[in-house]
């Protein structure tokens, strides 16, 4: 056993986390969820803005991150909706439109009753890294003339007297790496202190901490923040409990359970390895 | 000419932008500058572009190994570029219903959406979702507890590891009340907003003087690096 | 032939076999579409008379509905379906190694990407923002019909217009140099731009945020333990690291021990980073595999496509 663990072929561990998590999404295994203080922040600055305001949905990742970001995508975008806000999506990334327009698709389907150009407006992708936002934040029109479908700005009643980004109540940054939250926080919310709130992938959680609270209200990290934001929701908008798309991310937490519970016994499995080629006077 | 023109435009644009901030009367500089900065960064996808076909025009013309691969990508890079230039497919939307030219290049339906819903999409998930097995296979080869940091940091990782799970609530629920902040979720929420914001700010403030000196060697011409070695 | 290459051969077919009498007597990996037409009106113009213009969408369908009136198979996304679950596979085979479906995808990869990052750059800013400041009159009438008719030439566009077929001359065989000045314009604006907001945000607003009362007094006037534990842990923590990576001192004796406790604490840093960045890949893991349970092979159903069928 032991020299066979010693010279596991990796093949083996890739087989072991493809079971690890695909056994748990065949089982439909599903668990429950404890939201962190942060993902409450965030769930209660936008429940306790009043109807009506001025919400941007800065969306910056695309089909690479989907499976950890689309879910909070979706909440912020089906909490927005519930609530009345008007909503403002813009991409900094080039594929990010394909994430923007699913969650316009959910609007249009979930939503009826909403408006385009009245409640919601999709503003496209903007190339530039972080030059469009050092734009908008002063003067909207220099950076977007339009929305997605060529109508000026003029014409659309919810961009009609907006001169800028300065003008919303809330930023929700879903980020996935540069630029995003942390461009967000450097060229918006420090320098114009306009109360911003963001969605991150995991690798990116970590570093966006110094930031919380002074410069980011409040974040959700990774696909648990999701769930735990899915769970929040669903728990204040009971009409969503028969939903099955507004559990996106409560649904990935069961593979994820299995995966990090094989990652843990593999560490271990790894050391145990070491410490007795050590006994040995093998390394 | 080749070399003094560039410092000159690399100053004179970061001091305006400076400036810009902290002078309203010259806000709108900075803004015309960063618009045309935008443009550039467009016109840098077209020349990604354009790099990318010189370069596999050339395998194939050589013949080197693997120029039926660089083919492929020729191809796919032709006909997505194709399908996008001239909205193939694309239906005018109720904005402007007697012109397509107008609707989105990438609205539902057309070319260049089927190219990036059903190719783009699935390559670039599967590209980064790769990197679970790797991440498991170098956890059992080389996350081992050799000295006092290694195990620091491997701690860290278990109790992170499991406390964003739900076995943390499991735990929690067994351990007694005045234990309950030793449970896994709650030591993650304290090494989150603790011990990582302070690592990470301390990160933090270092790359942003290591930002900030880089900027103004760039500015001040000390830095030169970008304009290359040679002439040409 | 080689015992491997057998085996995965002998497999391919086992899973092709089953695969195609699953697709024959399931049905599975096909998207069902609706038809939907929508009239819009066009406001009368010179010359031209008010008209009714029919629109048409195509709108996806859940596969419950596909006996409904109106539903049919989508050919062309059907077809989507299968070529995005071999995408799939061909990079997942990478496991395996350089594979030849690996190689294959992996090319069509690059040109697809390159290709749309093109397209976005030229219709989202070239067009939108460049032309149409440049010759506002032209793209009215052409590719951009809602520019609002405020928006007059602009010839200090004329610049950034020089400026890119400047860069773009680095394409050209000689003459490279000529590229450096929108290179100097794009490093000297980004300098510009990050110099002052790295120093705000990340800097002094750093160093404020932790400027933190070290003896914390709650709202009755009590003694607040752990509230004072964390601050005395995040002041001391931020100045340990920043301890670690001050290099003119040489890390000996007090600023050595002190250096040696930033090295920890930057440990239990990167430790969280290990547990998040193992988070966000399996997510994205379970995300793919989701695909092709559900999108690709009707195995599973979360969101109630196929109920009741």
């Amino acid at each position: 056993m032991y020299d066979f663990l010693k010279s596991l072929d990796r093949r083996w561990i890739f087989l072991l986390m493809l079971l690890a998590v695909a056994i748990p999404i065949l089982g439909g295994w599903r668990f429950p969820e404890r939201p962190s203080p942060l993902v409450e922040t965030v769930f209660d600055t936008i429940e306790d803005l009043p109807a009506g305001s001025r919400v941007w949905m800065a969306y910056d990742y695309d089909p690479a991150s989907q499976g950890e970001l689309h879910p909070m995508g979706m909440a912020f975008a089906r909490h927005c909706a519930l609530k009345r806000h008007k909503m403002y999506f813009m991409t900094l990334w080039p594929q990010g439109t394909v994430m923007v327009q699913s969650c316009l698709d959910m609007l249009k389907t979930e939503f009826p009753d909403l408006v385009y150009g009245e409640d919601y407006v999709n503003l496209g992708f903007r190339p530039g890294s972080e030059g469009p936002i050092k734009i908008i934040v002063t003067d909207l029109r220099k950076s977007v003339s339009s929305d997605i479908n060529g109508v000026s700005l003029d014409e659309i009643p919810m961009t009609r007297d907006l001169k800028n980004v300065q003008g919303v109540d809330l930023i929700i940054n879903v980020s996935s790496g540069t630029p995003g939250t942390k461009e967000w926080v450097l060229y918006a919310s420090t320098p114009f202190h306009i109360t911003t709130v963001a969605g991150c992938t995991g690798v990116q959680t970590p570093y966006l901490y110094p930031y919380v609270p002074d410069q980011l209200l409040g974040m959700l990290g990774a696909i648990k923040g999701g769930a735990e934001y899915e769970f929040l929701l669903l728990d204040a908008y009971p009409q969503l409990r028969d939903n099955p798309d507004a559990k996106e991310a409560l649904r990935r937490m069961g593979p994820q359970l299995f995966g990090h519970l094989l990652l843990i016994a593999l560490i271990v499995m790894g050391n145990v390895i070491y410490f007795m080629q050590r006994q040995r006077g093998e390394v | 000419m080749k070399r003094t023109v560039p410092l000159m435009i690399a100053a004179t644009t970061g001091f305006v932008l400076i400036v810009s901030y902290f002078i309203p009367y010259t806000e709108s500089w900075g803004e015309d500058a960063m618009t045309w900065f935008n443009i550039l960064a467009a016109i840098a996808f077209i020349l990604g572009g354009g790099n990318l076909l010189r370069m596999q025009l050339q395998k194939i013309s050589d013949r080197r190994p693997g120029w039926g691969y660089a083919a492929v990508t020729l191809a796919a890079f032709v006909i997505t570029l194709f399908f996008g230039l001239f909205k193939i497919g694309v239906q005018p939307t109720a904005a402007f219903p007697t012109n397509a030219w107008a609707a989105p290049y990438d609205r539902e339906g057309s070319a260049l959406w089927w190219c990036v819903e059903y190719l783009y999409r699935p390559l670039a998930s599967t590209m980064f979702a790769l990197l679970a097995f790797y991440i498991a296979s170098a956890a059992f080869r080389a996350f081992r507890a050799k000295n006092t940091e290694a195990t620091i940091l491997l701690v860290t990782a278990f109790i992170v590891l499991l406390g964003r799970t739900y076995i943390a609530g499991i735990v929690r629920e067994w351990l007694p009340e005045g234990l309950q902040s030793l449970s896994f979720d709650n030591m993650t929420n304290y090494i989150m907003s603790v011990f990582n914001l302070a690592g990470m700010r301390a990160i933090t403030i270092g790359i942003a003087l290591g930002v900030a000196s880089t900027s103004l060697k760039v500015l001040l011409g000390v830095d030169r690096s970008y304009l290359g070695a040679g002439d040409e | 032939m080689q015992r491997e290459t057998l085996f995965w051969l002998g497999l391919m077919l086992v899973g092709g076999v089953l695969l195609g009498g699953r697709a024959i007597l399931v049905g599975n990996g096909r998207q069902y579409v609706e038809r939907v037409t929508t009239t819009a009106d066009v406001a009368a113009t010179e010359g031209a008379a008010a008209q009714a213009v029919e629109l048409t969408d195509y709108v996806n369908i859940p596969a419950r509905e596909r006996d409904a009136p109106g539903v049919r198979v989508s050919f062309a996304r059907t077809v989507g379906i299968w070529v995005a679950a071999f995408c799939t596979l061909g990079i997942m085979s990478f496991l395996l190694g350089e594979t030849p479906p690996y190689k294959l995808v992996e090319s069509v990869f690059v040109g697809v990407s390159a290709a749309y990052w093109m397209v976005v750059g030229f219709w989202s800013e070239i067009v939108q923002n460049l032309l149409s400041h440049l010759v506002p009159g032209l793209m009215r009438a052409t590719l951009l019909p809602g520019l609002s008719e405020k928006t007059v030439p602009n010839y200090w566009y004329v610049v950034p217009l020089v400026l890119s077929v400047m860069m773009l001359w680095r394409l050209a065989p000689k003459g490279a140099w000529i590229a450096r000045w929108p290179l100097a314009f794009f490093i000297g604006a980004t300098a510009g731009i990050r110099l002052v907001s790295y120093l705000e945000a990340d800097f002094v607003q750093q160093i404020s945020s932790t400027i933190l009362p070290l003896v914390v007094f709650g709202a009755d006037g009590s003694f607040d333990v752990w509230a004072s534990i964390k601050n005395t842990l995040i002041v001391s923590g931020v100045l340990l690291g920043l301890v670690y990576f001050f290099f003119s001192v040489p890390h000996k004796g007090v600023v050595g021990g002190l250096a040696k406790g930033g090295v920890w604490l930057l440990m239990i840093t990167f430790g969280a980073s290990f547990g998040y960045t193992v988070m966000g890949r399996i997510a994205l893991l379970a995300d793919r595999l989701e695909f092709l349970f559900d999108d690709w092979l009707w195995l599973i159903d979360p969101t109630l496509q196929r109920a009741g069928m």
